[in-house]
């Protein structure tokens, strides 16, 4: 085979993307292995680069230390929670600014917009002080429910409304005397499926890793979430290596799975936000 | 079935119904805050005398903050942070995107997924997998450098010693730039490779009659077809990389680092309203942060403005 001056030779990129691709995978399986050993076989020449059995009284090292099942609970219950609400604002929403004429619809959406561009610090201190005011320090609703106003949430949905409904449709269900909140139900819902797929999935990992938030919120250690959890277990002088390992690697498996099983619908629907 | 006359939507009040939900939250937890950031900057206060013991004090905490050596620091750790972590982003991105796009047909979903998976994954548990990872005489990094330091041509390139990345005030900022290039370089994969797929395959069809050869096609076609994405993309870097948190919180252990080298803006500004109790300091450094990135957004989308039609 000739390999002419401009072309590539066809193994340079298969090398190149290969050795990314294993330099991106590389920091996950030593997580896992890292979870199988215990502290001071984490800490040696050479470090361990296989599976150890160590993984049981890692496991037992870190239920000690945090009611570690509560935490992974609380991630679970304020990530559907989350997930959850946003999909039915945001889809309301969106619906809403896509398929009606209302007065102020151009400032509102701007003002939404606007928001997306403000750096997420800018919030901390506020929050604080509206979630202290409120009574909700320390309880989970403080993190799901202010995130149902995600305005990337109400700029996918109205994206995918305006470019996948037809207005026709709408149109026709109001003249056979369909109610508003039928046509949204019944029409609008199942249309929407693979936007509130991709939305539901967004939300549901921004949920399940945001730290900043329960940082900021949550006080005891019964109602931390797992990001929160982990980061209370890292000491100064007597950190338990293994039992974060293995903490590490529990709250990661979750997001994996999900991520294998749907990354096609993930990154197909992130991009055709993007590109638009 | 049908809810009753006096209960249904019409179509002129259905929008207001239906936005309600997410106006209220909105209202509450998105713009009301802000407002009262901004009010609070002008005031000081310390949390846990209550609310009346807030005092009008004008611009002294503005005045504080920039004469403050701990915020200008901070201010210098997240630029270079920003730059450091940033340009390496697109700068491996855009030809690992090409790489992709142009050799990888059956395995493509699965090496895009590879490369997308750093960015799904919980900062801080990756964070804490790295420190492990740059433990100075344990650690895998050190221990791999170690190795290719071996090679006599890669021996000039590399340190002589096991580097200290976490304790020594000169390397914590390269150990975090680093995780977070490995984080969000494959997101930036998938956006470019979403834009080159916008590209038509005739133009570099009548380029290469034309003789052109591959590198300069992917010089004078790729490139500037990829302009705004590559805007698009740098401006969420530079957002992004002004607000670093997460990464370096769980690498200093949440206080910045020997010498505050590791210390972000918004590490301190967590530090000062959490840590310190100063909550209008806290604030109003929030907006002086806040006016840095609004002007480096702007100067961004300066640099990329079209200049005039375009060849």
């Amino acid at each position: 085979m000739k390999i002419t001056s401009d072309r590539l030779a066809p193994w340079a990129a298969y090398v190149v993307v290969g050795v990314g691709a294993l330099i991106m995978l590389a920091p996950f399986y030593f997580m896992f292995v890292f979870a199988t050993h215990s502290r001071t076989e984490i800490f040696s020449l050479p470090p361990p680069l296989f599976f150890g059995d160590d993984f049981l009284s890692n496991l037992k090292i870190l239920t000690d230390r945090m009611p570690f099942w509560r935490n992974l609970g609380w991630s679970l219950y304020v990530a559907l929670a989350s997930t959850l609400l946003t999909l039915l604002f945001c889809s309301l929403g969106g619906y809403a600014f896509a398929m009606f004429e209302f007065k102020f619809k151009n400032a509102l959406f701007g003002l939404v917009m606007g928001t997306m561009l403000l750096p997420s610090f800018m919030n901390m201190i506020p929050t604080f002080m509206i979630m202290d005011a409120l009574g909700w320090i320390d309880q989970p609703k403080a993190l799901y429910i202010p995130g149902a106003a995600s305005a990337f949430g109400i700029f996918l949905m109205r994206q995918f409304v305006s470019s996948s409904i037809p207005k026709e449709l709408i149109e026709a269900a109001r003249m056979d005397g369909c109610g508003e909140l039928s046509i949204y139900a019944r029409i609008v819902l199942p249309l929407l499926k693979p936007a509130l797929g991709t939305l539901g999935l967004i939300t549901f990992i921004a949920s399940w890793n945001n730290f900043i938030g329960p940082l900021i919120v949550m006080r005891s250690p019964e109602m931390y979430t797992l990001p929160l959890a982990l980061r209370s277990l890292q000491s100064p002088v007597n950190t338990e290596w293994g039992a974060l390992m293995t903490g590490s690697a529990i709250a990661t498996l979750p997001l994996v799975v999900l991520f294998v099983l749907s990354s096609r619908q993930l990154i197909s629907g992130l991009t055709a936000g993007a590109v638009k | 079935m049908k809810l009753p006359a006096a209960l249904r939507l019409s179509p002129e009040w259905a929008p207001y119904v239906f936005l309600s939900p997410f106006v209220v939250l909105f209202a509450v937890f998105g713009v009301f805050p802000l407002g009262f950031s901004l009010y609070l900057a002008f005031q000081s206060w310390e949390p846990t005398s209550g609310l009346s013991a807030m005092e009008f004090v004008g611009f002294d905490n503005y005045v504080f903050a920039l004469k403050d050596e701990w915020f200008w620091k901070s201010l210098k750790n997240t630029a270079w942070l920003a730059i450091a972590s940033g340009v390496p982003q697109h700068v491996v991105a855009i030809p690992l995107a090409y790489f992709i796009h142009s050799s990888f047909k059956t395995l493509r979903n699965g090496v895009v997924g590879a490369y997308f998976m750093p960015y799904i994954t919980s900062t801080v548990a990756i964070a804490i997998l790295f420190s492990s990872l740059f433990s100075t005489d344990y650690g895998l990094i050190n221990v791999g450098i170690n190795m290719l330091a071996q090679v006599p041509v890669l021996s000039w390139f590399l340190p002589a010693n096991p580097v200290d990345w976490l304790n020594d005030p000169a390397s914590i900022k390269p150990a975090i730039a680093m995780i977070v290039f490995w984080r969000y370089v494959g997101f930036n994969v998938v956006l470019y490779l979403a834009a080159l797929q916008t590209i038509p395959a005739d133009i570099y069809e009548a380029a290469t009659m034309d003789g052109a050869g591959r590198l300069q096609q992917f010089f004078y076609i790729t490139l500037p077809s990829l302009k705004p994405m590559i805007f698009f993309g740098v401006t969420l870097s530079v957002i992004g990389g002004l607000q670093l948190f997460e990464e370096p919180f769980i690498l200093t252990g949440g206080r910045g680092g020997s010498d505050q080298s590791g210390m972000t803006t918004a590490i301190y500004l967590y530090r000062m309203a959490f840590d310190f109790n100063d909550f209008g300091a806290a604030s109003a450094m929030s907006w002086l942060l806040f006016v840095v990135v609004v002007v480096l957004t702007w100067l961004t989308n300066r640099a990329f403005r079209p200049r005039g039609p375009s060849a």
